[in-house]
């Protein structure tokens, strides 16, 4: 019997608490409630790529040791950037002893990690346990026929080894949504990179990229663009704000998978984004076409 | 034969026979160092005398206060009683807590990797790179809690790879906390209410007029508690 645990990272409990908290109702809902980690630290934030770069692989180790305490063999995860970083690294020390019994010997103060702990994304959980038909049965219609770009960035999907799901042809995100009443809209941009960090101190790239993938989505058809991601979120909702006159991409909601979700299963509008709320108010049919 | 009231330590370097049992500060106090900072309450409480040792035979360096850790045959010792780290200025009462104030002002906490290394520093046993992680996604409430028996020496920050100033940005969050994150105790209310209303006015400008001799008079019989009193 797997026993789980989940992991928030750091933006879900400052900039993007939206994410948790709508995630945290949806899964509650479907019973499968996010039991958070006691103790954790960030993720890591990037995969390391230099082979003997093991010091920045320890922050995720220490979060799965962390799981590996509570007896866990799970974590779930609903940031994408922390779903990316910590998968790596439980793989790279899975197939490299060497490296795990050298990070192992440096934290000296813990238990050592004994590599039995599986990092699992909140969407690999909704399809492969809980499934469309369950998910399709608590819906509510809230978000019938309303059109919707599923928008994936790149660290749900690259590298292919860890994709959640074909990291060309992405479908998870918007079958879950469109279990739950939207009209998925494809759109070629869905795994393009919105810049990411780029928008620190080169924030016309991020724009300039970010801007196309809501172009792209806008000219599918796309009303509402979901993110699984704090930054890609950021970032496209940077390119709104400053470039929306173009293209009409100021008309585009863009909100969290799990917002959507969470709005699809009847939380209140109290609790939805304020341009989320007004959007699904907006369709909601008035007294005479019911 | 050896005397066995003393011991062999190594102070920067070179031994000095010293009575076993007594603290590192009694030691080096006793082998002839006189402190004129490094030392302050003797008491565990005011961090002045942080103090790096390394046990014989071992190759791990551990970290205490002077006052409190007491001398071992063969342990290498020097103190490491102030740390030159930036402390951030800011106006406590302008700051808004609902934002990551802590990563606005101490920036270089976002470069923590998890190493753990100030937690291994710290002579009060507090779980510091915790907080700092908790600093990092903006919990006040934990970090204030978590760093509550800090005492300042800044050891942590000594031994950072990341060069974070974790005691600094930790009397930040406590401060933070304390006037947004806890309820205001009436008692302090109503006390704050009586000095503004001039309560003590006059015994304060009784003071301020009096002569040194009668203030030296007044210090020395003022009233003191007994020590081993009951509720002391």
């Amino acid at each position: 019997m797997t026993k789980t645990r989940y992991f928030p990272g750091c933006s879900l409990k400052d900039t993007a608490r939206s994410f948790e908290t709508s995630a945290r109702s949806v899964m509650e809902r479907l019973q499968r409630p996010l039991v958070e980690l006691e103790r954790w630290n960030c993720c890591g934030t990037v995969y390391s790529l230099t082979a003997d770069d093991l010091m920045h692989h320890v922050a995720s180790i220490r979060n799965l040791i962390r799981a590996q305490e509570e007896g866990a063999d799970e974590l779930v995860v609903l940031c994408a950037m922390c779903y990316n970083t910590l998968t790596r690294v439980a793989r790279r020390v899975g197939a490299d002893r060497e490296a795990l019994d050298k990070i192992n010997a440096f934290m000296n103060l813990e238990p050592d990690y004994a590599g039995g702990v599986t990092v699992r994304h909140v969407l690999q959980v909704l399809r492969d346990e809980i499934g469309w038909d369950r998910l399709a049965s608590e819906a509510e219609g809230m978000l019938d026929g309303i059109p919707v770009a599923g928008y994936y960035g790149c660290t749900l999907l690259r590298p292919k080894e860890i994709a959640i799901d074909d990291p060309e042809r992405p479908t998870v995100m918007t079958d879950a949504l469109e279990a739950v009443g939207a009209e998925p809209v494809r759109f070629p941009f869905a795994a393009e990179c919105c810049g990411s960090y780029q928008t620190v101190d080169r924030r016309d790239l991020s724009l300039e990229r970010s801007y196309r993938i809501l172009r792209a989505a806008r000219r599918a058809g796309a009303e509402v663009v979901a993110t699984a991601c704090p930054l890609c979120q950021h970032n496209l909702e940077d390119a709104r704000r400053q470039l929306g006159e173009r293209d009409g991409i100021g008309s585009l909601t863009i909100v969290y998978f799990t917002e959507l979700l969470a709005a699809a299963l009847g939380a209140p509008p109290e609790r939805l984004p304020e341009t989320l709320a007004a959007r699904l108010a907006a369709r909601a049919p008035t007294e005479g076409e019911r | 034969m050896p005397d066995p009231t003393m011991t062999q330590i190594y102070i920067m370097g070179k031994a000095y026979d010293v009575p076993a049992g007594v603290t590192i500060m009694d030691a080096m106090e006793y082998a002839g160092y006189r402190f004129v900072r490094g030392a302050g309450c003797r008491s565990g409480f005011c961090g002045a005398c942080g103090t790096v040792y390394r046990k014989a035979g071992e190759y791990r360096l551990e970290f205490a206060l002077a006052c409190q850790e007491m001398v071992q045959p063969g342990m290498h010792l020097t103190q490491l009683p102030f740390t030159p780290a930036p402390r951030a200025a800011y106006a406590l009462g302008e700051l808004d807590p609902t934002e990551n104030v802590l990563l606005q002002y101490y920036p270089e906490i976002a470069r923590c990797v998890a190493c753990n290394t100030c937690t291994k520093a710290c002579p009060q046993d507090i779980e510091v790179m915790d907080y700092i992680q908790a600093a990092l996604r903006g919990d006040l409430a934990r970090v204030a809690e978590l760093s509550f028996d800090c005492i300042q020496c800044g050891l942590c920050a000594m031994r950072c790879p990341a060069d974070i100033k974790h005691y600094h940005l930790a009397q930040m969050a406590r401060r933070l906390h304390g006037v947004s994150g806890s309820p205001i105790p009436a008692h302090l209310t109503a006390r704050r209410a009586e000095i503004e209303a001039g309560a003590y006015d006059a015994e304060l400008d009784a003071l301020m007029t009096l002569d040194l001799d009668a203030l030296k008079a007044r210090y020395a019989a003022r009233e003191i508690e007994k020590e081993n009193e009951e509720g002391s």
